[in-house]
């Protein structure tokens, strides 16, 4: 017995408006489910079709999901905090003290994006010992592994660059410490160290040149990559799910691309 | 038979060379603007005029500091010893990565609180990761008789400045 709300569902779904947004159309069927995924520009990296093994909980732990949802909030609350952090010798530590004590919910926005920056390497390390233990980087899925190397190495980045925006001691000494390691570099070295600090000390260029690689260059790479690694999953076959049974793993990993790849 | 064949495939290969050709020209000028591109984003990504303090400076008449003395001027990152032999000036920037070393009074000893590299007075290092000695800096006196110290200038070791 459809209710008076369903009813009103309904009319929505079906109007005009609606349709020239969702164009797959209504309805249970199988056709009508794949288009609902297939057509939208989100769930479009994703399969159609999962099977029910690859989603439960002891095939992943969802850590690649969770790696996914502090890069959610970190942009979510580093935006928010842009919005009074000015990447000037000047401003930045007093900024930063000022979204600690004087901005309202300042302090919860700051620690937010301070505790999921630290989870979000945490999940990614253990991501990746998932993925390695399991055996889930073999063929057909070396290459999503590089891209995952990929993703780590800009995780560190987004860390590291983000270490120096509070300007206090600590984040000082820390960069002058990292950017001193990149002289290391044989020939290139002291050119990279000079080019990463826009100068030779850590001061107003190498403030601003962090703060932009930090929440321009760095986010837009990563989502780029996180795109690229979500469709290699479809393409690859599907999430890796291990077979307890030797035999059974065996068939799974013969199965794989062309079934489901799309 | 064979002739007329061979005729045939032989007429081609004028048309592929142009094609070869401006293939070539096309990839060479991508080539080119490329390289171009390089050079031009490392030109515009090294700065030209730095707003960096100037690495001279004076850090004050001879007379002021004590015989057997080490001053750490914290703002300048330079040790200005001076010793029976004369003065000198030392920097206090740390030969592993950079950190700023501190003078200890009481073992006679300069260490890095980074990594826990120490040096004796003279810059030699007698523990810890750094590679290197301190460097000594070029110190001489100015015609107003103060001390000036080039930060940017390294001289030997143990060329004490006697006034």
């Amino acid at each position: 017995m459809p209710t008076k709300a369903d009813q009103i569902i309904e009319q929505v779904r079906a109007s005009r408006v609606w349709r020239s947004v969702f164009r797959s159309g209504t309805g249970n069927s199988t056709l009508h489910r794949a288009l609902a995924i297939q057509q939208n520009i989100f769930l479009h990296l994703f399969a159609t079709k999962v099977r029910k093994r690859m989603v439960r909980f002891s095939a992943t732990w969802y850590l690649g999901t969770l790696t996914l949802g502090t890069f959610l909030i970190l942009v979510i609350t580093g935006v928010l905090l842009m919005l009074y952090y000015h990447p000037s010798v000047p401003q930045a530590y007093a900024d930063m003290k000022d979204l600690q004590f004087v901005v309202s919910s300042g302090l919860f926005l700051r620690n937010l994006h301070r505790w999921s920056a630290q989870l979000m390497v945490f999940l990614v390390f253990a991501h990746m010992f998932k993925v390695f233990y399991r055996g889930a980087y073999r063929t057909p899925r070396e290459f999503n592994w590089v891209i995952g190397i990929v993703l780590l190495l800009i995780t560190l980045l987004l860390s590291y660059t983000g270490y120096l925006l509070p300007w206090d001691q600590l984040a000082y000494w820390a960069i002058t410490v990292g950017s001193n390691l990149s002289s290391a570099v044989p020939l290139i070295g002291s050119k990279i160290h000079f080019l990463l600090l826009g100068g030779n000390q850590v001061n107003a260029n190498a403030l601003l040149r962090f703060y932009v690689l930090h929440c321009v260059i760095l986010p837009l790479a990563a989502i780029l990559f996180i795109a690229i690694h979500f469709w290699r999953i479809r393409k690859d076959g599907g999430l890796y799910v291990q077979q307890s049974d030797p035999k059974a793993q065996a068939a799974a990993e013969n199965e794989p691309a062309a079934k489901e790849a799309k | 038979m064979s002739d007329h064949a061979l005729n045939t495939r032989q007429a081609p290969p004028a048309e592929f060379d142009r094609r070869a050709f401006f293939t070539k020209i096309g990839l060479g000028s991508l080539g080119i603007a490329a390289a171009g591109t390089i050079v031009f984003s490392y030109e515009y990504l090294s700065p030209n005029v730095l707003y960096e303090p100037s690495p001279i400076v004076n850090i004050g008449k001879p007379q002021d500091f004590a015989l057997n003395s080490v001053t750490m001027d914290v703002n300048s990152a330079i040790y200005l010893v001076r010793a029976d032999e004369g003065y000198f000036a030392l920097s206090m920037v740390c030969t592993h990565l950079g950190c700023l070393t501190a003078w200890n009074q009481d073992l006679g000893i300069i260490k890095c609180p980074c990594h826990g590299s120490e040096f004796t007075r003279t810059g030699q290092k007698i523990e810890g990761p750094a590679p290197k000695p301190l460097p000594w800096l070029k110190t001489w006196v100015s015609d107003e008789g103060d001390l000036m110290v080039d930060r940017s200038t390294d001289i030997p070791p143990l060329q004490y400045l006697r006034i």
